[in-house]
């Protein structure tokens, strides 16, 4: 399906409207609370996006003593270029650990590198143990959000499916009821994986530590019991200590939920060691490229600041009408509308940095003013180089830019084009505009005043 | 203290739709005590282009507009985002040409959003009145790339009987973004929806704000949806020009 396939659908579609209002509506409302909570935000959020600045300038550095930590630790550490390398060193791993069924703590660097798909391939059992994930694993779809992946989906929607699917359903549609059913569900799965994968909120260089954040407890059930845990990440993670992950959490949980902190925050270094009660047996990190290295060297490395809270998409009138899946990428809203034209190529994608406002929503409220429209008019630059905008803008806008740089000829013009446009005008409004018909369709065009303000302000008028 | 000697950028989109806005801008600015020129070769400040992607014809109008804007004391634009588009983001554009930047970033040192302007550097306060309530539409460019916010307000504060009301929402975007509504017209739409239907359960007279192009798709969904809310720039009512036909009125 196209872009315009995609919103069309989700447009018509007035239980995904209901369910985007009721999320981003909520997440909004506690977001402005924490935030009003917290008032040295700027500072703090300036001081974030410097934390990660520092770390993308140096990134190689902090790598290499990430990885040299988390080796003492007694973590293997691997190395993706690619999303398909990524995919086929976790395969290998679990192979090798002769593992029938995997619990999944959710992660967008899995959805983004195709693990999903890559388990099936390889005829692994998936489990998904994050609330969200779960219902939309049972649904067999896609997250349509980077916190909420059942975003599109009404809790009465839930409701139903868990009725149709679990082992012993809910017995009444309340969400204490439902979330129980979901436990009772998992829990059996998730204590029976024989192994665990995660993504990494942060990697600790000087600790080689792996830290999540859920607000389930998923991923504590789904790493801690299996021989083998593994945990694939985006090289952009690493952070250089633990206070710098602590100042950027607190950022993360008030603008993603509007909480002080998330309920479970776990910090993995290395398996068990002789002595400890539990944990697994083998710790895998794999650190995935994927287009990192290349987005810092041309020019987007502020989006490398991105800590995934979801605030910008939560904010965005754009996507509060077309959800996530009408994106088509695996991230959504305005990161994901700078994401995915890095990771899927710009020509399949160019419709996502144009379908935005320039509103600027988005970079206000981000925890780490990733300058998000700026980022979005850099697409839509190298778009119009590549000549993949359509020929009738490109032609329309060189007409207009050609008449904009020549004043007189200019003036004619707008003398011509006032006239036109009070033809179709009656009594103040145009009701239909023949080669406007993308404003027309849904709202009426002002009648032009008789003669242009230059016109007019030449003549004398004051 | 001389006047300042100060050019009138009217925007193309008021140049084309609504002359009204730059007569009155002419008003207020001259009751503020500035000596108003408006330069003839003045077309547009490159916007669309900008966020079209065509830097190069972006760059081409910037240098155009800043030599054409030399030698003012301030530049006064009725625009947000044409306001941005001079002071915040020719400095951007030009950042890679060592002969036009410092000019660039000379000129979006002088150029102002006109009620920014009124209100800071001229201290200025309208003797008007209109008995009326209204809300105001804090149109997203002029919000976040310049700062406007108390001005208008503290501005509107001054015109007598005038009552302003708060809009749920005021700092949403209307759904306009330029070509971006005609491009996803039915994105756009959406958005633009929920504003009006915004707007009209405030149960105001009037829908003010500082930028016609958001201001004619507001207006123009709450006439399509049969709303009576009446739309001004609010340069208009300033001006002691609210009286007058609103947009989509016949004078």
């Amino acid at each position: 399906m196209s872009f315009a396939e995609r919103v069309d659908a989700a447009l018509h579609d007035p239980l995904l409207k209901t369910a985007i209002d009721r999320a981003t509506g909520t997440a909004q409302a506690k977001r402005a609370a924490a935030i009003a909570a917290f008032p040295s935000f700027e500072p703090a959020r300036r001081r974030a996006a410097a934390i990660k600045d520092h770390v993308i300038a140096n990134l190689g550095a902090y790598l290499a003593a990430f990885e040299a930590n988390a080796q003492a630790a007694g973590a293997a550490v691997h190395w993706a270029r690619t999303a398909d390398e990524a995919c086929a060193i976790v395969i290998d791993i679990c192979k090798k650990a002769d593992a029938k069924r995997v619990a999944r703590s959710k992660s967008m660097l899995g959805e983004e590198i195709g693990l999903p798909h890559a388990l099936e391939a390889a005829d692994i059992t998936r489990v998904e143990t994050d609330l969200a994930e779960h219902i939309i694993q049972l649904a067999h779809e896609r997250p349509s959000h980077i916190i909420w992946p059942a975003l599109h989906k009404t809790r009465e929607q839930v409701a139903d499916l868990f009725r149709a699917s679990h082992r012993s359903p809910q017995n009444e549609d309340t969400i204490p009821a439902m979330a129980a059913s979901a436990r009772r569900q998992l829990r059996e799965d998730m204590l029976s994986a024989d192994v665990g994968i995660s993504g990494a909120n942060f990697l600790i260089a000087d600790t080689g530590a792996v830290c999540t954040v859920t607000n389930e407890g998923n991923a504590e059930l789904s790493l801690v019991p299996p021989r083998v845990h593994i945990v694939t990440a985006g090289i952009e993670k690493v952070v250089p200590s633990m206070r710098h992950a602590t100042h950027l959490l607190r950022l993360l949980a008030r603008s993603a939920t509007g909480a002080a902190l998330t309920q479970y925050t776990t910090f993995y270094a290395g398996p068990r060691r002789p002595g400890d009660r539990e944990g697994p047996e083998e710790m895998h990190i794999v650190l995935v490229d994927n287009g990192r290295t290349r987005m810092r060297d041309e020019g987007l490395a502020e989006m490398l600041r991105c800590i995934r809270c979801g605030a910008c998409m939560n904010h965005c009138v754009v996507f509060r009408q077309i959800g996530g899946h009408a994106y088509g990428g695996t991230y959504p809203g305005p990161m994901g509308a700078v994401l995915t034209p890095a990771l899927d190529g710009l020509a399949g994608a160019k419709d996502l940095p144009n379908a935005c406002t320039l509103n600027g929503k988005c970079r206000e409220v981000c925890p780490v003013d990733i300058p998000l429209p700026t980022l979005l008019r850099g697409w839509r630059e190298k778009s119009w180089r590549e000549g993949l905008e359509p020929v009738t803008m490109r032609r329309g806008l060189g007409l207009w830019a050609w008449a904009a740089k020549r004043p007189a000829l200019y003036r004619l013009g707008t003398r011509v084009a006032i006239a036109a446009l009070r033809r179709f005008g009656r009594r103040g409004w145009i009701a239909r505009l023949p080669l406007a018909s993308g404003w027309t369709d849904g709202r009426d065009f002002p009648r032009p005043e008789a003669g242009s303000f230059m016109a007019r302000y030449r003549k004398g008028e004051r | 203290m001389s006047a300042p000697r100060v050019a009138l950028f009217v925007t193309c989109l008021v140049d084309l739709i609504r002359p009204r806005i730059g007569f009155a801008a002419l008003r207020a600015l001259e009751a503020a005590g500035c000596e108003v020129i408006v330069p003839y070769a003045q077309t547009c400040c490159g916007q669309p282009a900008l966020n079209s992607g065509d830097r190069a014809t972006a760059a081409d109008l910037a240098r155009r507009n800043i030599a054409m804007l030399d030698g003012y004391d301030q530049v006064v634009v009725p625009s947000g985002s044409c306001g941005a588009t001079i002071r915040a983001h020719y400095p951007e554009i030009l950042a890679d040409d060592p002969e036009w930047l410092p000019r660039a970033e000379e000129l979006a040192g002088r150029t102002w959003e006109i009620l920014a302007y009124l209100d800071e550097v001229r201290g200025w306060r309208p003797d008007t009145a209109l008995d009326a309530t209204a809300v105001y539409h804090d149109s997203c460019s002029g919000l976040r790339e310049l700062g406007v916010k108390r001005q208008p307000r503290r501005l509107l504060a001054g015109v007598e009987g005038l009552t302003l009301k708060p809009l749920d929402g005021e700092e949403t975007c209307c759904g306009f973004g330029g070509t971006f509504c005609v491009k996803y017209p039915a994105i756009s739409d959406a958005i633009t929806t929920e504003k009006a239907a915004a707007i009209e359960a405030s149960e105001a007279d009037l829908l003010l704000a500082g930028d016609l192009g958001c201001l004619m798709n507001m207006a123009g969904k709450l006439h399509r949806r049969g709303a009576r809310t009446r739309a001004f720039h609010t340069i208009e009512l300033l001006a002691g020009m609210g009286d007058g036909p609103a947009i989509g009125e016949e004078a």
